[in-house]
């Protein structure tokens, strides 16, 4: 066995280091989840709605998103957003804007889903009851669909906060970064890249401990 | 803006073009990915069946374990696990080389997902099928290998279609470790050209390319492989 030392860890140094790369971290997994879910259950409406001029370019859109790595779109969007918008861009901005445009596509696969699973009764129901589309979709259908896919979605949120660490590929300052930084400003890099691991697994498996519990309490009320 | 596809054909200044560089890039996926493939393959194979074994609690939650292990920390930080961590943990691991490294941490990553796979599947078959075959007198190898594995594979090739799609995706993050795969070609291109948006639509386009070249080759496993009166016909996952 080699020598790893962990002395070197203090209060201080989370403190400086890791607390605001954890912040970022956290705050991008919720906004692009967010943004994911009401951009994914959009594209899931086109995709469902029958009407060829709405259905083909949502379907392209998923399909694209889904064959290409996720690295490679953080890439892309680093590059076109200046580009489009005519001035340079952060890369935690970049970053958001990325998450939320590839996350929708999966989301979107989901609600997708969620939606198919409704009974048809239940869409028949409410147009007898004389709803719109959207009085029905609101009311009717995609809370049964968002409550049905609720584990899924989480689960998935788990998947995008590990995601999250890809953002190394521009530089933006996220948990992984800020452990790493203080890894090479006290020349402790493994020791860095172990601690950073362990604290996202005790964050990850929390998490999917948490979604199944939920689910085995959920499928109790069902 | 207008486009410039000659830049391909350039010098990137060790007297190779660029065109030939993204192609040799691509093979280091391919290499990768490939690899990586057959390790995930294997360890998700029996990590996946130990979990469902009778009578066997400590192998079953040793590789209960392991799943949870794998799957619970971010690939990009188990690639620097492997690759940083690991040599010096274990100074043995010093002499072997990078890719290797590389393939060990996205396979075993993969294996997680994998063996989660094979435990659904074998665990969708009837209870039935392992009652015959211990009816029948076969031992436990006998039974996994005769009747249990054989369906259950079946049933999994859509989910492993898409996660050997995802395995090929995932591939690019060997970039954060200098493996000359295609995302680290990306990168480096586009800042020694400026010709970003044509370098990195002629990556996009060889990722889609792989992709579905996976997702047709697995098709026409699955319709080679299909039992007729059991497996539901035009099944194709991926997409």
């Amino acid at each position: 066995m080699g020598d790893l030392d962990l002395s070197f860890l203090s209060l201080d140094i989370l403190q400086k280091f890791v607390l605001g790369g954890l912040a970022f971290s956290v705050q991008l997994t919720v906004v692009a989840t967010l943004g994911g879910i009401v951009f994914g259950t959009l594209l899931a409406l086109m995709r469902l709605s029958g009407q060829s001029w709405l259905t083909l370019p949502a379907t392209a859109y998923v399909n694209g998103m889904r064959s290409v790595p996720l690295v490679m779109v953080i890439l892309w969007f680093y590059l076109l957003i200046p580009f489009w918008i005519g001035q340079p861009i952060g890369a935690e901005l970049s970053a958001v804007i990325t998450f939320i445009a590839f996350e929708a596509a999966y989301f979107s696969e989901i609600m997708r889903a969620g939606i198919q699973s409704i009974p048809r009764g239940q869409v028949l129901a409410g147009q007898a009851l004389g709803m719109t589309y959207a009085q029905n979709m609101r009311l009717v259908i995609l809370p049964q669909a968002f409550r049905n896919m609720l584990p899924v979605l989480l689960t998935q949120t788990i998947i995008l906060f590990q995601d999250t660490s890809l953002v190394y590929a521009i530089g933006a300052y996220d948990l992984l970064k800020g452990f790493t930084n203080a890894g090479k400003i006290y020349g402790r890099p493994e020791e860095a890249y172990l601690l950073a691991a362990i604290v996202y697994f005790v964050i990850c498996f929390a998490l999917s401990a948490a979604v199944k519990r939920l689910q085995s309490r959920w499928a109790i009320v069902r | 803006m207008s486009w410039d596809w000659q830049v391909f054909l350039t010098d990137d200044g060790s007297g190779r073009t660029y065109l030939e560089w993204m192609l040799e890039s691509w093979r280091w996926t391919l290499a990768v990915a490939g690899c990586a493939w057959i390790v995930a393959m294997l360890t998700g194979a029996i990590v996946g069946t130990l979990r469902t074994l009778p009578d066997r609690p400590w192998l079953v939650r040793l590789a209960n374990a392991w799943v949870e292990l794998f799957r619970n920390i971010p690939l990009l930080v188990q690639i620097f696990l492997w690759y940083f961590v690991v040599p010096k943990l274990f100074p043995s691991f010093q002499q072997v080389p990078g890719f290797v490294l590389v393939v060990l941490g996205l396979g075993f990553f993969t294996s997680a997902r994998i063996a989660e796979q094979f435990r659904a599947g074998i665990q969708a078959l009837p209870r039935g099928q392992r009652h015959a075959a211990m009816a029948l007198g076969l031992t436990t190898w006998q039974t996994y290998r005769h009747v249990l594995l054989p369906m259950a594979f079946r049933i999994i090739l859509p989910p492993l279609t898409s996660e050997s799609m995802n395995l090929l995706k995932n591939s690019s993050v060997a970039f954060a470790v200098s493996i000359a795969e295609l995302t680290m070609f990306a990168m480096q291109a586009q800042e020694e050209t400026s010709r970003g948006i044509e370098i990195y639509l002629a990556v996009t386009g060889l990722y889609a390319l792989s992709a579905l070249a996976i997702n047709r080759v697995l098709a026409w496993v699955e319709r080679r492989l299909r039992v007729p009166g059991f497996i539901a016909a035009g099944a194709t996952g991926g997409h």
